[in-house]
């Protein structure tokens, strides 16, 4: 009984080390790890609110997809590792996060242009504008290579008869605002309405293209509700400030344990890394974000974690003093002190999804980081702590009570 | 091994070497807390908060120069392309804090432009801008309240279901005390909040209720055990013995995590962190010296006129 749960415990501690010296290189890698908000790592977060149209008519759901689809599309264009493009249908908003941006400035500039397709003349001069397309499409050419299609409005055929046959043998434009997109010659007249373009290298080429030139201008007028920027060694100061942070606060809430609360001290303590771990796993899984406000919850969630502890060991304490057993006291403690803390963790946790579902961008990652520590300090604490707890009073019936911190005298 | 039996009112009070009786003090409390909030509450009526751009609207830009930069020179050059604002400097005046009105990209790429010709050199490296326009910034409000008023119904609902309607009356009115002390001295200072502030406020309410309900749930079980002739006043004032080393420890461990990210977190935690401290802290008070000492008074109150009016000695 003794030796074996004395083997169990050196196990135990093995593989929680084991843990940690494994999880270290996977959650800080910098591509596959835990992501970054942009506050930690330099970016630009902005809110783009759809102005109402001026003739009065509403903006309507499918407007708000072109319009993302535009967007995203030059987001992409920007080449950030994992932009966040999101629509808020009720107040006609767009949210985009660009993490780790090289140069925000240009970034913002490139989204705030209200994109708009023009065909111009070799001289560059404005021929036709971009509403009369209908629509364009990549497809596989008869020859070889890709192409893409164009299909005018029948005011359009009209007028890009007129230019096909006026340009004949010379080069037709295509622009998104300033940016050519690609510079067909045309062959023949066309009158049909129905042009296409050759010479892609690739099915992607043509379709992107073709994706940029249907969708070209944005459907509604987007003006900027909010934005914040962080350059990005500012960014990186504040990660380093709030891990400092965090190593601090841990080392010290372990030493108060330590102190005050001698072998179940111990365990708490260690209870707390698996804590830790659990949670940041979790982010890694889920592919939470971590901000700067991110921090600060899980830093404080540390704090709340050791209160399961406190509470159990407290507990545990009284039973001792009313005369049990250390082995009994400590179940009577657990059994007893889980009530009290499923009460006292459900009230927070209604604060903390509140604050998930009502607040918006930083705030949201601090709920969401507190919402997961609660849950994941109740999960350690009924399985892991119990059970070490558990092993350690096993080991001897006559363990000392002094180790527990507890004062028989009374 | 004997069985043991629960601790005894005498017993609680022998092992806490700093033991007196807080429930009989109640008034004392009741008035220290009055005499913290009043304050708050007409500085709050006086001149409300110092509120940031997340609540108003508006656009800050934290510029940090290569050399250091005078206050007049930035102000004259906000003035020269037709702008108003405050201006901060700090660290060592290289850095400055500029804030002002929503400004639209071309009006803030001609401040900056303006700020490089006219003051110096500045780090793009380290800029931080916020902008927020006015319509969000309501939002932000509208939003706060809503959230508060809900988690406030919820914890309402939730502790009357697993207490009584009663416990849940005087968490929330030692809860409202706590909001109370930390929007007052927010107020009285002047301390600008911004949006984590909000964040910070309801942390506080998710602290102190779990502070609270802590304590609610030794009352409780103390409750059940209770004979005719034990006092209620007696009973609570146990309870809240019993459980002091843990609502102390706690509070300890707590603000040993939030005073490392006070110190060291950096700028843009302190009005969080700062917030939180002294929430938390009036959370362990208020769980201790008010939520239980309301309790006593309403259960007191609840009893005496059922007894037909009668004077009742124990």
């Amino acid at each position: 009984m003794r030796r074996a749960n004395i083997i169990k415990l050196v196990t135990l501690v093995l593989l929680v080390a084991a843990a940690v010296a494994l999880s270290i290189k996977p959650l800080v890698d910098p591509v596959k790890g835990i992501l970054l908000g942009l506050d930690l790592r330099g970016g630009v977060h902005l809110v783009l609110q759809a102005e109402p149209n001026k003739n009065g008519t509403p903006i309507t759901n499918d407007d708000m997809d072109k319009a993302k689809a535009i967007i995203s599309k030059r987001v992409n264009d920007l080449g950030v590792s994992e932009p966040i493009v999101q629509t808020d249908y009720d107040k006609k908003r767009m949210v985009i996060d660009l993490a780790g941006v090289t140069d925000p400035d240009k970034a913002v500039d490139i989204l705030k242009t209200t994109a708009k397709l023009t065909f111009r003349d070799p001289q560059g001069n404005v021929v036709l504008e971009g509403d009369e397309l209908k629509d364009a499409k990549g497809d596989q050419g008869q020859n070889q290579g890709y192409v893409v299609n164009l299909t005018f409005s029948s005011d359009g055929a009209k007028k890009f008869g007129d230019l096909t046959t006026k340009y004949i043998g010379q080069k037709i434009g295509i622009y998104l605002d300033d940016k050519l997109l690609t510079n067909p010659t045309v062959n023949t007249p066309i009158l049909n309405g129905q042009a296409e373009i050759t010479g892609y290298e690739t099915l992607d080429d043509a379709a992107n293209n073709a994706v940029l030139m249907r969708s070209g201008s944005l459907p509604v007028s987007m003006s900027i509700a909010e934005k914040r920027q962080v350059g990005a060694s500012l960014g990186i100061d504040s990660l380093h400030r709030s891990i400092n942070a965090g190593l601090y606060g841990l080392i010290f809430i372990f030493l108060f344990m330590l102190v005050f609360y001698r072998l179940p001290g111990v365990v708490a303590d260690f209870s707390l890394i698996v804590y830790g771990l659990i949670v940041l796993w979790v982010f890694w899984m889920f592919r939470v974000v971590l901000t700067l406000p991110g921090i600060a919850g899980f830093i404080l969630s540390i704090g709340m974690a050791v209160d399961f502890n406190i509470i159990i060991y407290e507990r545990v304490k009284e039973e001792v003093r009313a005369g049990k057993s250390l082995r009994a006291g400590v179940e009577a403690g657990f059994s007893r002190a889980f009530i009290t803390v499923i009460d006292a963790h459900v009230t927070t946790f209604i604060a903390a999804m509140t604050l998930y579902y009502f607040g918006s961008g930083s705030i949201r990652g601090f709920a969401l980081t507190l919402g997961v520590g609660i849950i994941a300090s109740l999960f350690t604490a009924i399985t892991f702590t119990r059970f070490v707890l558990r092993l350690i009073v096993g080991i001897s019936a006559k363990i000392k009570t002094t180790w527990f911190g507890v004062r028989r005298e009374v | 091994m004997e069985k043991g039996h629960p601790a005894t009112y005498d017993e609680v009070k022998k092992i806490h070497p700093l033991y007196f009786n807080i429930v009989k003090k109640r008034y004392w409390w009741f008035g220290i807390s009055i005499l913290l909030i009043i304050p708050g509450i007409i500085s709050l009526f006086m001149q409300g908060l110092n509120l940031g751009i997340d609540f108003k609207g508006g656009t800050m830009l934290d510029v940090a120069f290569q050399k250091a930069v005078t206050q007049t020179a930035i102000t004259d050059t906000m003035k020269s392309v037709g702008l108003d604002g405050s201006v901060q400097l700090s660290n060592e005046n290289t850095s400055a804090l500029i804030r002002t009105e929503a400004l639209e990209e071309a009006k803030r790429n001609e401040l900056l432009t303006a700020l490089q010709t006219k003051v110096g050199d500045y780090n793009k490296e380290t800029l931080k801008e916020d902008k927020v326009g006015p319509a969000m910034g309501q939002e932000l409000t509208r939003n706060a309240f809503l959230a508060l008023g809900i988690a406030m119904g919820l914890m309402i609902a939730y502790i009357s279901f697993r207490f009584q309607f009663v416990f849940a009356i005087s968490a929330i009115i030692a809860l409202l005390h706590d909001v109370l002390v930390v929007v007052g001295l927010f107020s009285l200072f002047r301390w600008q909040i911004d949006a984590s502030f909000v964040a910070a406020i309801l942390t506080i309410f998710g602290y102190s209720i779990n502070d609270t309900v802590i304590i609610f749930d030794r009352i409780r079980e103390n409750e059940a055990k209770m004979r005719r002739t034990d006092s209620y006043e007696d009973m609570v004032d146990k309870s809240v013995w019993q459980t002091m080393r843990r609502s102390v420890n706690t509070v300890i461990t707590v603000l040993i995590a939030l005073f490392s990210v006070y110190i060291l977190g950096g700028e843009s935690t302190k009005v969080f962190s700062l917030a939180m401290i002294i929430g938390v802290f009036c959370g362990a008070y208020s769980s201790i010296f008010i939520a239980s000492q309301i309790l006593v008074e309403i259960k007191r109150h609840m009893k005496n006129p059922r007894k037909g009016g009668k004077a009742v000695r124990a």
